[in-house]
């Protein structure tokens, strides 16, 4: 049986992929992509959780999760198509029109 | 209306009456009278003031029954003031019934007479509809005067006493946008002024008196005043001295005696039975009523009796020498009014205040004649002018302005009007004071009074006589004698029977008017022996003085007669012997030189006042107008320092500091630190998606890390 230190730090390093990549990544879907990394990573972490302390709540919340994210790149595809007919271009460095 | 306790006959019920109808009259007048023609409005006047004198011959009536028992009729409540109480009281003596019969009488006539006079006049000033105004104010006059003659306390008094005041001036300046030619100009309304202002100083004057006596006596009430004076009089004599000289200032005001005369020859500006009525024969005399009313006082007072008796004496001759060089008709009696005057001034400044009231009715009634005479001799000139205006056909030659009133332009008017001759002759001889007529009789009774207690007040009267008779045989004979000097006289018309009539009657009463108080009978002394009690004085008189036929001295009778004679006769030397010429200078003229310069001109006592008073005043108030009040008090009083403060406290300590610095420096600081706020923390909305979630993430770090740490 894997260890639930295993799950975790690879949960971890997913996550740690997914927000270096939100921070260091310019392409708007790459960002996504990483973002559902973490939310993935997030995932992980419930499910070992979960199978380790024998508690359903845990797996449940991964359904939400999955579910949210769903919605999310629901919202965001939608919102990067309609920023890229405008700006014929996805680079959320470009996108700084709200500068102060 | 309430009768007193003592009044024992019901007509003294009626004196409020005496006062009301006159109002009545007026009301009726101002309501009804745009609808009423000249004839209506006039009689209606008439007969309101007739039944005035209805009434106060009936309190005459009720007065001689109950022996001259003083009657006070409580009628309403007037000032309450604390103690202070003065109630509208009529005071029905045989003093003020004298006067009320004179008022009423005298002003009856006057009344009928304006009804003629008036119908002329304003068709001759071209404003038809005066007529019924001069009725109304007519009627005022009347209520007024009497008011104060009825009234029971000096504020009383003082109230009828302005009352006339008011009337003289509406009357003078009648014609007020005229002068006494109808030339457009403001002459006339300038003597109504003067006529106001002049008798303000004497009013003012009458209040001292009136104030000092509430001060020392606690009360203005004639009853009181004169039921307190001896006990006064006693403990403060100086008191009295003041009330009565105080008086005399108002007395000289209303009665025109020097110093304040100079009014009354101007007042002539108003329509002659407004002169008649008004400025001879009542208001005027009201100051010698004054005087008469408040014999208690004076007679306590003889030093103020005597400077009383002095004004009198001096402006009796003084205004005598002035009528000498009048050459309108108006001015020579008006001056003679006030002459006549100065007679019953000093009468009754003198303690002689039987003589001073004789003189007072009789004057009434020749002077009144002397006037309405004098009125129709003008319209009788006017009505010649007319005459030649309209049938002469030679209009070019009257463009000059023509004065009907001015002696030089008549002549010979004895054949053109005959009645008015008449009637004139019987005036004058009545002023002049000629056997039989009234004149006589009072002016004597007077004279004989001054010779056996002021002997230079004596000399000073009968040389004033001798002037009278002078001035009134210069004008008989300009007037009326000789031929005419111009051609309105040669063609004057006699007045209508509405005017001549009332003459008659006045004519009657100045060649009988001596009747009531005839030597040896002396029923005028004897009716007012009930209000007035005469002081017996112990003199020590020369033989030729301490005759007395019944009162008459003959001596003094003789000299008075005789001098009159002598003016009358020199008068004839001067003026009847060669008729005055056309364009002829006056025959005193070369004989007396600068003297008569001097008569002509009034002796310049206008020009001298105007120089003294009137400039100085205007003077005083241009100051007071353009240094104090402009320059003082506007430039820099309000311009400087209020303005001046009020702007450097609004622009410098408001606006410089409180505003702008305080309140204004505070919300901008609140404005600067926003907006430095939000320049440093605008740098962190970099519009860096990425930066954001960076920050996000750190925050969870910290946040993360907290909750662990904790």
């Amino acid at each position: 049986m894997i260890p639930l230190t295993y799950y975790l730090l690879v949960s971890a390093i997913l996550f740690a992929m997914g927000a270096l990549g939100v921070l260091i990544r310019r392409n708007a879907l790459v960002i996504f992509m990483s973002v559902e990394l973490m939310l993935n990573a997030a995932n992980l972490a419930f499910v070992a959780f979960a199978r380790q302390y024998n508690a359903f709540s845990g797996q449940l919340f991964v359904f939400f999760v999955m579910t949210v994210a769903a919605a999310e790149v629901a919202v965001g595809l939608a919102l990067i198509v309609a920023i890229f007919r405008v700006k014929h271009n996805i680079d959320v460095d470009q996108m700084s029109s709200l500068k102060g | 209306m309430l009768l007193s306790e003592t009044a024992t006959s019901p007509l003294f019920s009626l004196v409020p009456l005496i006062v009301f109808l006159p109002v009545l009259g007026l009301l009726l007048n101002i309501l009804f009278g745009g609808r009423m023609g000249e004839k209506a409005i006039g009689w209606l006047t008439s007969a309101a003031a007739g039944l005035t004198f209805v009434v106060s011959a009936l309190l005459a009536y009720a007065l001689w029954a109950a022996h001259g028992e003083t009657v006070v009729v409580p009628f309403a409540d007037w000032i309450t003031i604390g103690s202070l109480h003065i109630p509208w009281n009529f005071r029905v003596d045989t003093l003020s019934v004298t006067m009320m019969l004179v008022v009423s009488g005298v002003g009856t006539l006057i009344h009928i007479y304006a009804i003629g006079y008036m119908h002329e006049d304003v068709r001759f000033k071209n404003d038809p509809k005066r007529f019924r105004r001069f009725f109304v104010f007519l009627n005022l006059f009347i209520a007024m005067m009497m008011i104060l003659v009825s009234g029971d306390s000096y504020l009383m008094l003082f109230v009828g006493w302005e009352g006339v005041g008011l009337c003289s001036f509406l009357l003078i300046g009648f014609w007020y946008e005229m002068d006494t030619l109808g030339r457009p100009s403001w002459a006339n309304s300038n003597a109504a002024k003067k006529a106001m202002i002049t008798n303000r100083i004497g009013d003012f004057g009458f209040l001292l008196a009136a104030m000092t006596m509430f001060w020392a006596f606690g009360s203005v009430q004639f009853g009181e005043v004169f039921g307190k004076a001896e006990e006064i009089a006693a403990a403060q004599p100086g008191i009295i001295i003041a009330i009565t000289l105080f008086m005399l200032i108002g007395v000289t005001g209303k009665s025109a005696q020097i110093p304040l005369y100079v009014w009354l020859p101007d007042a002539m500006a108003g329509p002659t039975p407004v002169s008649a009525l008004i400025h001879a024969a009542t208001m005027v005399t009201a100051g010698v009523y004054l005087v008469a009313r408040s014999w208690p006082l004076y007679t306590l007072a003889p030093d103020a009796q005597y400077i009383v008796a002095m004004v009198g004496a001096v402006t009796a001759l003084f205004a005598a020498t002035i009528a000498v060089g009048q050459y309108d008709i108006k001015k020579v009696l008006a001056y003679s009014t006030i002459s006549q005057l100065g007679f019953m001034v000093a009468a009754v400044g003198m303690g002689a205040f039987v003589a001073g009231m004789f003189h007072l009715v009789t004057h009434a009634f020749f002077k009144a004649l002397l006037f309405l005479s004098a009125g129709s001799v003008i319209l009788g000139l006017e009505r010649g002018h007319h005459h030649l205006a309209h049938h002469g056909g030679h209009t070019d030659h009257h463009e000059e302005v023509f004065d009907p009133g001015d002696m030089r332009n008549m002549g010979g008017l004895r054949k053109r009007m005959p009645v008015t001759f008449w009637l004139y002759i019987i005036g004058t001889l009545a002023l002049a004071g000629i056997f039989p007529f009234a004149g006589f009789w009072s002016k004597d009774e007077i004279l004989l009074d001054a010779a056996k207690l002021h002997p230079e007040v004596f000399i000073l009267l009968t040389i004033a006589a001798f002037f009278t008779a002078f001035y009134m045989g210069r004008q008989i004979w300009m007037v009326f004698f000789g031929e005419p000097r111009h051609e309105a006289a040669a063609h004057a018309e006699e007045s209508p029977k509405v005017m001549t009539v009332p003459l008659m009657v006045l004519a009657g009463l100045s060649v009988l008017g001596g009747a009531l108080n005839l030597p040896g009978v002396h029923t005028l002394g004897h009716w007012l022996e009930h209000t007035i009690e005469l002081a017996e004085h112990e003199l020590h008189l020369p033989a030729w003085l301490a005759i007395s036929w019944g009162g008459l001295n003959p001596v003094v009778a003789l000299v008075s007669t005789l001098l009159a004679l002598l003016a009358i006769y020199i008068s004839w030397l001067i003026y009847g012997r060669k008729p005055l010429q056309a364009g002829q200078p006056d025959p005193l003229k070369k004989a007396l030189g600068p003297l008569f310069t001097g008569m002509e001109n009034k002796w310049f006592v206008d020009e001298a006042y105007w120089a003294v008073f009137v400039d100085r005043y205007v003077d005083i108030a241009r100051f007071l107008a353009d240094v104090v009040d402009w320059r003082f008090w506007h430039d820099w009083f309000h311009d400087k320092v209020i303005a001046g403060t009020y702007n450097w406290l609004s622009h410098i300590a408001l606006n410089r500091y409180a505003d702008q610095k305080g309140i204004d420096a505070f919300f901008n600081g609140l404005g600067d630190l926003t907006k430095r706020l939000s320049t440093s923390l605008r740098r962190l909305q970099n519009g860096f998606v990425r930066s954001y979630a960076l920050a996000v993430m750190l925050g969870v770090v910290v946040i993360v890390g907290y909750l662990l740490m904790k």
